[in-house]
């Protein structure tokens, strides 16, 4: 092997070498979750790359920076914030953004993490002013539908706790969209939508409510109870006047049929009687001498009776 | 002593040929090129393939060919996979007997506000299915957390417009269902690709603070349900015996009846037929009857005293005292 050719070898490995890393750096390859910005010696070069596949660029001199395509997520912190009505309550909401503007996105907040903490700043803020413009009714409703009315709550009056609303929760998350969104389009980030995730008491507040809860139901159970008493007083008033009835019938009824048969009777016996009240007389008597002088009666009979007619003397 | 290494015996490397060495290598590339060429799909899933960072094609089950050397990459998605999303519990164990928790961060999930103001406890799940990989891999990052963001504010939107007893008792159904429907809307806006299959609720209660009022409530329901049918019952005991007693009075009434004017009868005939005796011999039938009747009548009575008809008074004569003492 002469040198010749060994330094010949090495100018023609080095220089594949060489190629190879021009290449390398020349090629990128964004993927469909990416797009891409091109910089060189910093300065934004053209606009972004948001199509898949595979694309070239200036090597050394130009640099890529990689940000996401797809809508990404927001889920902020609760917040504890007065509604107009004085209600303290905690908010959580969530949104959904991208970056819509890589190049001002890059410029204004660098990465996600600036993007989020800005996020923070702008949909907390607006939910918070919203929010407190409006009683809790309108977080929690989104439309005025009647109740169904179940058994015990057609007990309760809700006309006193719940209003009608004007609003709404749907209406309510675009007001802090469209006003978040406004903002945020000036670093580059397209807001999409805004929903309120979980609404709930402070733990004081909850205490009232709890009580109210409990209020309400005590309420329920004692009219429960009452009509319970109420019912059974009426049922037992019914059996009273239903038995008086029943028994007065039946009395009524006996005394029309015991009546009709002792005139009857006394029909009969008139007219069989008539044939010669004296003699009824006379044998009715005996039959009454014979039932009313008993073994004990102390019987003091004149001489001059019918039955001593012959005792004295043999008559005639 | 300068060691001599050319002394030492070399072992014998056996000669391979080029050719056979070429081979191997080009045999060995051909492996590691098919190895990477060929891929397989589970019956669950469908493949989704990236050439070069861009979405060419999906794939269903079965073998298929992609090109090697990380020029296409492959994602297998489970599409026909039903998935499922716990909300307000945790199942640890799945099984027989499943287990389950419930955990500070589950309370934040099922404490929500209804549309009464006041506050439940619901525990629902959602079951799931990846409907477009496509849209499900590239739409949005941080699909499943999304999507349970998702569920949570559209059950809460809805069980904030029903009341409390609503949702414990009979609006369950339909607030699961219009729940579902709503959360499928917003998959589709939102371009998620996944398809909602069931959202059912799973234990609503009322807070634990709250939970005892409420069951008085159901108690005082029985209490008045059974006070009404203890009244029933005496009612029923009392009102067909009274009718029974009151058929006794009028049979009685009725019998009575009967007596009485067969009575009056069976007298007027006796008398009737005594009287066409009597009728025909007045005088004598008289004295008969009245003879007769004190034949009778006399000898029964122990106590009888005669008295003279010119004797006025009896009664200094007798000593009635003794009489009534024997």
């Amino acid at each position: 092997m002469n040198t010749k050719n060994t330094t010949l070898l090495i100018v023609i490995v080095g220089a594949l070498l060489l190629g190879l890393l021009v290449i390398l750096d020349a090629v990128y390859i964004v993927s469909e979750t990416d797009q891409v910005i091109i910089t060189q010696f910093g300065e934004p070069m053209g606009g972004a790359v948001t199509t898949a596949g595979l694309h070239f660029k200036t090597p050394f001199i130009q640099k890529t920076h990689f940000f996401d395509k797809r809508w990404l997520q927001w889920d902020g912190d609760p917040n504890q914030i007065p509604t107009k009505d004085k209600k303290y309550i905690w908010i959580d909401t969530y949104c959904r953004w991208r970056i819509s503007d890589p190049l001002v996105f890059f410029q204004r907040v660098r990465d996600e993490r600036g993007a989020h903490s800005r996020l923070d700043d702008i949909v907390d803020g607006e939910t918070r002013n919203t929010i407190a413009n409006y009683d809790l009714i309108e977080i929690i409703r989104s439309s005025n539908r009647d109740f169904e009315l179940t058994e015990d709550a057609a007990l309760l009056d809700f006309s006193e706790v719940v209003g009608k609303i004007g609003t709404g929760r749907d209406k309510l998350s675009k007001i802090i969209l469209e006003n978040a969104a406004k903002i945020t389009l000036e670093f580059g980030v397209e807001l999409k939508d805004v929903q309120v995730k979980r609404v709930n008491y402070v733990d004081e507040v909850q205490r009232k409510v709890f009580d109210r809860m409990i209020a309400e139901r005590k309420r329920i159970a004692s009219k429960y109870r009452s009509e319970g008493d109420g019912k059974s007083a009426e049922i037992s008033g019914q059996k009273e006047r239903e038995l008086k009835r029943i028994v007065s019938e039946a009395y009524r009824k006996a005394q029309e049929i015991k009546g009709k048969a002792d005139a009857e009777a006394t029909k009969i016996y008139a007219q069989a009687y008539n044939l010669d009240p004296e003699f009824y007389q006379f044998l009715k008597t005996l039959e009454t001498y014979r039932a009313a002088l008993e073994k004990d009666t102390w019987l003091i009979l004149s001489t001059d009776s019918e039955i001593f007619k012959y005792l004295k003397s043999a008559g005639r | 002593m300068p060691y001599d290494f050319q002394s030492i015996p070399r072992p014998e490397w056996p000669k391979i040929p080029p050719k056979v060495v070429k081979g191997v290598l080009l045999g060995l590339a051909a492996v590691v090129l098919l190895w990477g060429s060929f891929y397989q799909v589970a019956p669950e899933e469908m493949g989704v393939i990236l050439r070069l960072g861009k979405f060419v094609r999906s794939t269903e089950p079965g073998l298929h060919m992609k090109l090697p050397l990380g020029i296409e990459r492959l994602t297998r998605v489970p599409v026909q996979r039903q998935l499922k999303q716990e909300f307000g519990f945790r199942t640890v164990r799945a099984g027989v007997n499943s287990e389950y928790i419930t955990t500070a961060e589950t309370k934040g999930e099922s404490v929500m506000l209804t549309g009464d103001l006041n506050v439940v406890d619901a525990e629902w799940i959602v079951q799931y299915k990846i409907r477009d990989p496509y849209l499900f891999l590239f739409k949005m990052r941080e699909a499943e957390a999304t999507f349970r963001d998702m569920t949570e504010a559209v059950v809460r939107r809805v069980v904030g417009d029903s009341a409390v007893d609503e949702v414990i008792t009979v609006g369950r159904t339909r607030i699961a269902d219009e729940a579902k429907s709503l959360l499928q809307q917003l998959c589709d806006a939102y371009e998620i690709g996944i398809e909602v299959n069931q959202l059912i609720f799973q234990d609503v209660n009322p807070p634990e603070t709250v939970k005892p009022s409420f069951n008085d409530v159901n108690e005082a329901l029985q209490e008045k349900e059974k006070k009404i049918n203890e009244s029933w019952a005496e009612y029923n005991q009392v009102i067909p015996r009274a009718a029974g007693e009151a058929e006794q009075v009028l049979r009685g009434a009725e019998g009575y009846a009967t007596e009485r004017v067969n009575n009056a009868a069976g007298d007027a005939s006796r008398f009737s037929a005594i009287y066409r005796e009597y009728a025909k011999a007045p005088a004598v039938t008289r004295k008969r009857l009245y003879l007769e009747a004190l034949n009778d009548i006399l000898p029964k009575i122990t106590r009888k005293i005669v008295v003279d008809q010119n004797q006025r008074n009896v009664l200094p004569l007798l000593n009635l005292g003794e009489e009534v003492k024997k």
